[in-house]
């Protein structure tokens, strides 16, 4: 039972292949391929930390079978942009002190990418709730929740997306 | 970290029956894995086989045909929060996807999913019960299909054998005048379990109520219909006397439980108040 296979995963535009057993999530085969940015924490939907886009769509990593995403376009944190051009998103985490020990940051970062993808203007109700998925035990939520604001106020004059 | 299980990812529904016919009852289907993986991990759940329904094709989408609305199984609850369709048809079923979980998990999780996980907090339902959806459930010996309100037959236990899948979810568009909502009393705004989940429908005739439908959730080892609530209104005119007289019948009608959420005589007060709210807002709306 619970046999390795080969298995071929499209991470942030490259291929990637490795040996997996069925039992394997998302969030255990992208850490074990040096995806460190994809954090851990609950490995049960409840804090969001895992967040990844499957498909353009955020998904909880660690709810997802790793031989379930072959084949699917995988984006962590870092296939948002680089030190050298962040996202948005990243730009204004960082400038606005939206992290402290940054554990929750990767998943916040993907969870309001595509929050913002999809309402581009979010009242701040609705960036709550959108991000109620998302724990973050340092910062208290409202420099999060401003980062994300200001974030989306340079997208909408852009109309940048990913 | 998880317990050990074999995995196998079917093209076609064909496939996936045999597969779970062959294994019997240690086998699982898996949809979104919201509650899968999670009770995998903690062990609630020990499958030899799990059987990941993700690349059959022609198991998602919402239509609309010959009076019904029909939705695929593996439709997810982001699906439903983004159509047109339901916001018109099956506005109780919109209310009930803008409360459920977070975006992350919405995104994953299914409409089948949320039905065979046979939590009586299941948010889907009591708004699917109160549309008299139908289950098409398909096996090795062909397709049925079953009442909602029959499908459950206790806690967490239903009709379905190991080797059928739900293979279709569907209801006769509401006639129009119908008015349909679903309230959550959860304990924060976003990402809760449900305490109390209320939903109502509401026809009128001449004057009087028609198509009464009141469903809760987590008050009941199962979601339930409110059946005679349901009969004070219906066929009478909506008056306050009424109203109230139906809203006490339905808390009379539910047996909930004391948990970490709330008490038993807690969630039994709020089906009294929510039923009452909900019918009420309907009236008011078909004014
Ligand atoms: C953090 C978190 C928050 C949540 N919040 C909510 C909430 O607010 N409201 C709520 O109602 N639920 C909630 N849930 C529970 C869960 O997300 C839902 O029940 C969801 O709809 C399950 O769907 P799924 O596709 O993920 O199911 P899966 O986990 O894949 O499967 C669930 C069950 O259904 C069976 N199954 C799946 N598809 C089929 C099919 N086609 N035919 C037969 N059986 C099938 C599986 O074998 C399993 O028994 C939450 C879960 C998590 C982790
Ligand atoms: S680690 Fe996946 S949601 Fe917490
Ligand atoms: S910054 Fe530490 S958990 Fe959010």
């Amino acid at each position: 039972m619970g046999t390795e296979k080969t298995i071929t995963l499209r991470i942030n535009g490259c291929d990637e292949t490795a040996e997996v057993p069925p039992h394997r999530t998302l969030l255990e085969a992208l850490r074990g391929l040096g995806h460190v940015d994809v954090k851990c924490g609950c490995e049960k939907g409840d804090c969001g930390a895992c967040a990844v886009l499957v498909d353009g769509e955020a998904v909880d990593s660690c709810l997802t079978l790793a031989r379930s995403a072959e084949g699917r376009e995988i984006t962590t944190l870092q296939g948002l942009g680089t030190p050298e051009a962040p996202h948005p998103l990243q730009q204004s985490f960082a400038e606005l002190g939206a992290a402290q020990c940054g554990y929750c940051t990767p998943g916040m970062i993907i969870a309001s990418e595509s929050l913002l993808r999809k309402n581009p203007a979010p009242s701040d109700d609705e960036l709550r709730i959108a991000l109620s998925g998302n724990l973050c035990r340092c910062t208290g939520y409202v420099k999060i929740f401003e980062a994300v604001q200001a974030a989306a106020a340079v997208m909408r004059q852009t109309g940048e997306t990913i | 970290m998880y317990g050990e299980f074999d995995l196998t990812i079917p093209e076609t529904l064909q496939e996936a029956v045999k597969v779970l016919a062959a294994a019997g009852k240690r086998a699982v289907p898996l949809a979104g894995g919201t509650n899968v993986l999670v009770d995998v991990r903690s062990q609630r759940l020990a499958p030899h086989r799990i059987v990941d329904l993700g690349r059959i094709g022609g198991l998602r989408g919402i239509s609309v045909e010959g009076g019904r609305v029909t939705l695929g199984p593996r439709t997810t609850i982001s699906e439903l929060l983004a159509s047109d369709e339901i916001a018109r048809t099956a506005p109780a079923l919109g209310d009930a996807a803008r409360v459920f979980a977070g975006q992350m998990v919405r995104n994953a999780a299914t409409v089948a999913g949320n039905i065979a996980c046979g939590s009586p907090a299941a948010d889907l339902v009591p708004p699917l019960l109160a549309l008299d959806a139908e289950v098409t459930l398909t096996g090795a010996r062909g397709s049925r299909t079953v009442a909602l309100c029959d499908y459950y037959t206790g806690y967490k236990a239903d009709q379905r054998a190991p080797d059928e899948l739900i293979t279709a979810i569907s209801w006769p568009v509401p006639v129009k005048g119908t008015f349909g909502s679903f309230y959550k009393l959860a304990r924060r705004k976003g990402d809760a379990i449900t305490v109390v989940g209320v939903a109502v429908g509401l026809g009128r005739k001449e004057g009087c109520c028609a198509g009464v439908r009141i469903a809760l959730g987590s008050v009941a080892p199962c979601p339930i219909r409110a059946r005679k609530a349901e009969g004070v209104l219906e066929g009478e005119a909506p008056t306050a006397e009424r109203i109230a007289e139906a809203a006490r019948i339905a808390a009379e009608e539910c047996s909930p439980i004391d948990d970490v959420r709330a008490t038993g005589e807690y969630r039994r007060k709020m089906v009294e108040v929510l039923v009452a709210r909900l019918v009420n807002s309907a009236v008011q709306a078909g004014k």
